[in-house]
């Protein structure tokens, strides 16, 4: 059962203990630079911290088992440019950098080898690292895929892969998640990859490229461990889930908004899953200022909605997509929002114990990683 | 020889002394200057060697014209300095 929990703020990376029953800040790290994801690696007890400094560019950081000081390490990198071609325009018009812009993923790639990671970047970069990020190789097959092309920005301005799923029956399975270029699948540890977001509705599109699932903006993709054919999506539309490792997806509609950037499912339960909606995407906030968790149980038959500990009254927190997490029991979870609020609860969202309402906002939670 | 020196918001990061490197360009004065100091070449440069978007570099008082190729010329004498462009407020 976790005890500690992580969150990278705009501001900082902010490490949260529980005490006998109250969860404090206890440690911060990188305090006033943009802390903009993170890993507690189970395998190893490093933990590693993306920064995006506004005007000196991205850094990753690691701070190994029992170390006192952060060390720099490698960032991934773009190739270069092939000479005399000028930076891509994606077909929105809009002039994609050929410098990483953010690191939006990151995630241990093979549990038997501690080191193994892969990361997902902004723009649609995929990297893979076997020695905890001291060097970094782009996924050739997925970047030269002549479909990678047509992604274009979703959540930012350019396209990014911000899921990366590794299927705990075989690593060499791995799933992303593309904002917006729909859910990509490799059997082969990345050798080759193909579309796999069929059943998701993109109603931004004209009709005609409604069901394209090339397009579907996917806001974030999990997979339960304990059933691994069963996968949940946040999108950019509405909810999905597929039962069928992904062959495909069918769309839930939930009250009271189905809009939401962020969701967990159950370590052991597929059919249980919590998202935190907001009104749409014209308007993102809370509905009617509740914030509120929404959880099923059964598949995303009902669901329910969880505000105990919650603020009900002119709340306008938004939770971002890498927002929320759940521990390795399924009975904790924490998420932070953009207006600086972090929540936990230790009965599955039954009651919410506030741990700070004063952050900066919010782009990452995550439990410290547990073996 | 030409010296460069760097803005003080990059030294909580990484250190950038003043330093003296030859050089005729921009690019062989930081080519130099990033020799000596590898960790800096990310802070100021991106992965295509361009200068990063929010970074500025003044020689003898002027910012540089080719912020990509960084192709100005430097004579013996010349002062560089490596700023943080004025941004987010």
């Amino acid at each position: 059962m976790s005890t500690r929990l992580y969150a990278a703020t705009r501001k900082g990376l902010f490490q949260v203990e529980r005490g006998k029953s109250r969860w404090t800040v206890k440690k911060t790290h990188f305090l006033g630079d943009n802390a903009t994801m993170m890993l507690s690696d189970p395998r190893d007890g490093t933990v590693y911290v993306a920064l995006g400094h506004g005007h000196f560019g991205v850094k990753l950081h690691r701070l190994r088992q029992g170390a006192r000081k952060w060390e720099e390490i490698t960032t991934p990198a773009l190739p270069p440019r092939p000479e005399g071609t000028a930076p891509r325009v994606d077909p929105m018009g809009r002039t994609i950098p050929d410098s990483v812009q953010l690191i939006w993923a990151l995630e241990p790639a093979d549990p038997a080898r501690p080191g193994s990671l892969w990361c997902g970047t902004i723009p649609g970069g995929l990297f893979r690292s076997d020695d905890g990020g001291m060097t970094w190789e782009l996924n050739r097959a997925l970047w030269d895929h002549p479909k990678r092309l047509e992604w274009v920005g979703g959540g930012a301005d350019y396209p990014g892969i911000h899921s990366v799923s590794v299927d705990p029956r075989d690593p060499r399975r791995v799933l992303v998640g593309v904002s917006t270029g729909g859910v990509w699948a490799t059997t082969d540890g990345g050798a080759s990859w193909n579309i796999s977001s069929h059943g998701m509705r993109a109603d931004y599109f004209p009709p005609e490229q409604t069901n394209d699932p090339h397009v579907q903006d996917v806001h974030r993709l999990v997979q339960c461990p304990a059933q691994p054919a069963e996968w949940w999506v946040q999108h950019h539309n509405g909810i999905f889930r597929s039962t069928d490792d992904a062959a495909s997806w069918r769309e839930l509609r939930v009250a009271p908004s189905s809009f939401g950037f962020a969701v967990v499912v159950h370590p052991r339960d597929g059919g249980t899953a919590w998202f935190v909606p907001g009104t749409s995407d014209q308007r993102r906030i809370p509905v009617d200022g509740h914030v509120i968790v929404n959880r099923t149980r059964d598949g995303g038959k009902t669901f329910e909605a969880l505000t105990k500990g919650l603020p009900q009254r002119h709340a306008y927190d938004i939770t971002y997509r890498h927002g929320l997490d759940i521990d390795a029991t399924g009975d904790r979870l924490a998420f932070g929002t953009t207006t600086g609020s972090l929540w936990v609860t230790e009965d599955q969202g039954d009651a919410w114990q506030t741990i700070s309402e004063h952050l900066p906002p919010v782009y990452c939670v995550r439990f410290a990683g547990q073996a | 020889m030409p010296t460069v020196a760097f803005t003080e918001n990059i030294q909580r990061h990484v250190p950038c002394p003043p330093t003296e490197v030859p050089g005729g360009t921009v690019r062989e004065v930081l080519d130099a200057v990033f020799a000596g100091n590898p960790q800096a070449r990310g802070y100021v440069l991106d992965e295509q060697g361009e200068l990063r978007k929010h970074m500025a570099i003044f020689l003898d008082g002027r910012m540089i014209r080719d912020r990509a190729g960084l192709s100005d010329p430097v004579r013996p004498d010349s002062k560089l300095y490596v700023m943080q462009a004025l941004s987010g407020g």
